[in-house]
């Protein structure tokens, strides 16, 4: 639902991976998904740390 | 001779002749001698009223005490005797549109007084008390005044008279939030042509649904030194303890709920349930990591990439959750977190 996080004007979006799992993936086996996690959430980690002037989406 | 209407003002030090901020601290006090705005309200006044006495409060007092500022101006009404108190008007001024408004809240239901204040909309005091308190819609600062003094009156007398009043529009007061069906002289298919076709031609048009207005705030600085901060998860997809013990709704929910993860370095399905009807689930109860990253923010704070995690999760349920009320929801979150000297957050949300 990024597009509602820009609108109310969240700063720092990453996009995940569905509603449903946002960090996690039902169809992956455990080391994928957990895999995708550690990535989703250091993208975060890279958002923190990075200068934004107006909302933006991490992919 | 019938009784006249005892009308009672409600002034701060600055109107009420005590001095300027230096006077902020003043307790309450019953004036019988006529103050500042109060000459004016003599010249509305019509031979069935008076204007019987002035209380006057320090903005500051009644900022600091809010519950004593209030109780002490309700006894020297008791005092006075009233049928009608007017408060302020506060226009912009925020410590005395929030006294304003909580005195006639108290007045109206706890001496069954008819109370009426004034404010310019952007007044905090406006937000909070508007659906309880009828609230005349002023200007910015006290160039309004005697109109703004006018129109208390004029809804006071009203009131007075169980006379119903027209829609906030017509008669000068601030939306309480409430529905009032009415039926409309044309059908909604012409409505709605009539406005497009006014867009398009670009004449003035009134929408009849208002969207709310989002002003995001300044973004926050970057942090280039996580690995020194403190940083907690939160979510809105409502996770919650198994047996959802704070009973956070599964809908607009009103409250959010703190959850130890101290020691620990995941998330065991059968300790957690999801209180969400917005979305499937399923796949969160099986495995809560895909909305809380407990597991993964563990092995970043091994690993030093953040200073260390929050010993609690933060959790709550957006849907439907009105804006008020989420913001609500999250500045709570924030001065749970600030306080608890959190640096960072990372969201989850569905």
């Amino acid at each position: 639902m990024t597009p509602v996080a820009e609108m109310v004007g969240s700063h720092r979006i990453v996009l995940g991976n569905g509603i449903v799992h946002p960090l996690g993936a039902a169809e992956a086996s455990p080391q994928e998904e957990h895999a995708l996690r550690r990535r989703l959430v250091e993208r975060a980690l890279d958002a923190l740390a990075t200068p934004v002037a107006a909302p933006t989406i991490f992919r | 001779m019938a009784e006249r209407t005892r009308v009672a003002l409600y002034l701060n030090q600055f109107f009420g002749q005590l001095g300027g901020e230096e006077a902020a601290g003043a307790k309450p006090r019953l004036e019988r001698e006529v103050k500042g705005p109060g000459r004016a309200l003599l010249g509305l006044l019509d031979a069935s009223e008076e204007l019987v006495g002035t209380i006057v409060c320090g903005d500051s007092y009644a900022g600091d005490h809010p519950e004593l500022a209030v109780a002490e101006c309700l006894a020297l009404l008791r005092e006075l005797q009233p049928d009608v108190l007017l408060a302020g008007p506060a226009f912009n001024a925020g410590r005395y549109g929030v006294a304003c408004g909580a005195l006639c809240k108290a007045a109206a239901s706890e001496l069954g007084l008819c109370a009426i204040t004034g404010m310019f909309e952007e007044n905090p005091g406006a937000e909070l008390y508007r659906r309880d308190v009828l609230i005349v819609r002023t200007g910015m600062n006290a160039a309004t005044m005697r109109d703004t003094l006018a129109t208390m009156l004029r809804l006071a007398r009203k009131q007075r008279l169980a006379e119903p009043l027209g829609l906030p529009a017509a008669d000068g007061y601030l939306e309480q939030g409430k529905l009032q069906p009415a039926v409309a002289e044309q059908p909604a298919a012409n409505r709605l042509v009539d406005m497009l076709l006014a867009k398009l031609h670009g004449q003035p048009f009134r929408t009849e649904v208002p969207l709310p207005v989002f002003t995001p705030p300044p973004a926050p600085e970057p942090l280039d030194d996580l690995g020194t901060k403190l940083v907690a998860l939160i979510t809105d997809g409502g996770l919650v303890p198994a047996g959802n013990p704070d009973g956070i709704e599964a809908a607009a929910a009103t409250k959010f709920g703190v959850y130890s993860v101290a020691g620990r370095d995941s998330l065991d399905s059968v300790d957690y349930d999801v209180s969400h009807g917005g979305y499937d689930n399923r796949y969160v109860k099986a495995d809560p990591h895909r909305l809380v990253p407990l597991d993964v923010a563990r092995e970043l704070e091994r690993e030093g990439r953040i200073g260390r995690l929050y010993e609690n999760f933060l959790s709550t349920t957006g849907l439907t959750n009105p804006v008020q009320n989420s913001r609500r929801l999250g500045q709570g979150m924030a001065e749970h977190l600030k306080a608890a000297g959190v640096e960072a957050v990372i969201l989850t949300s569905t």
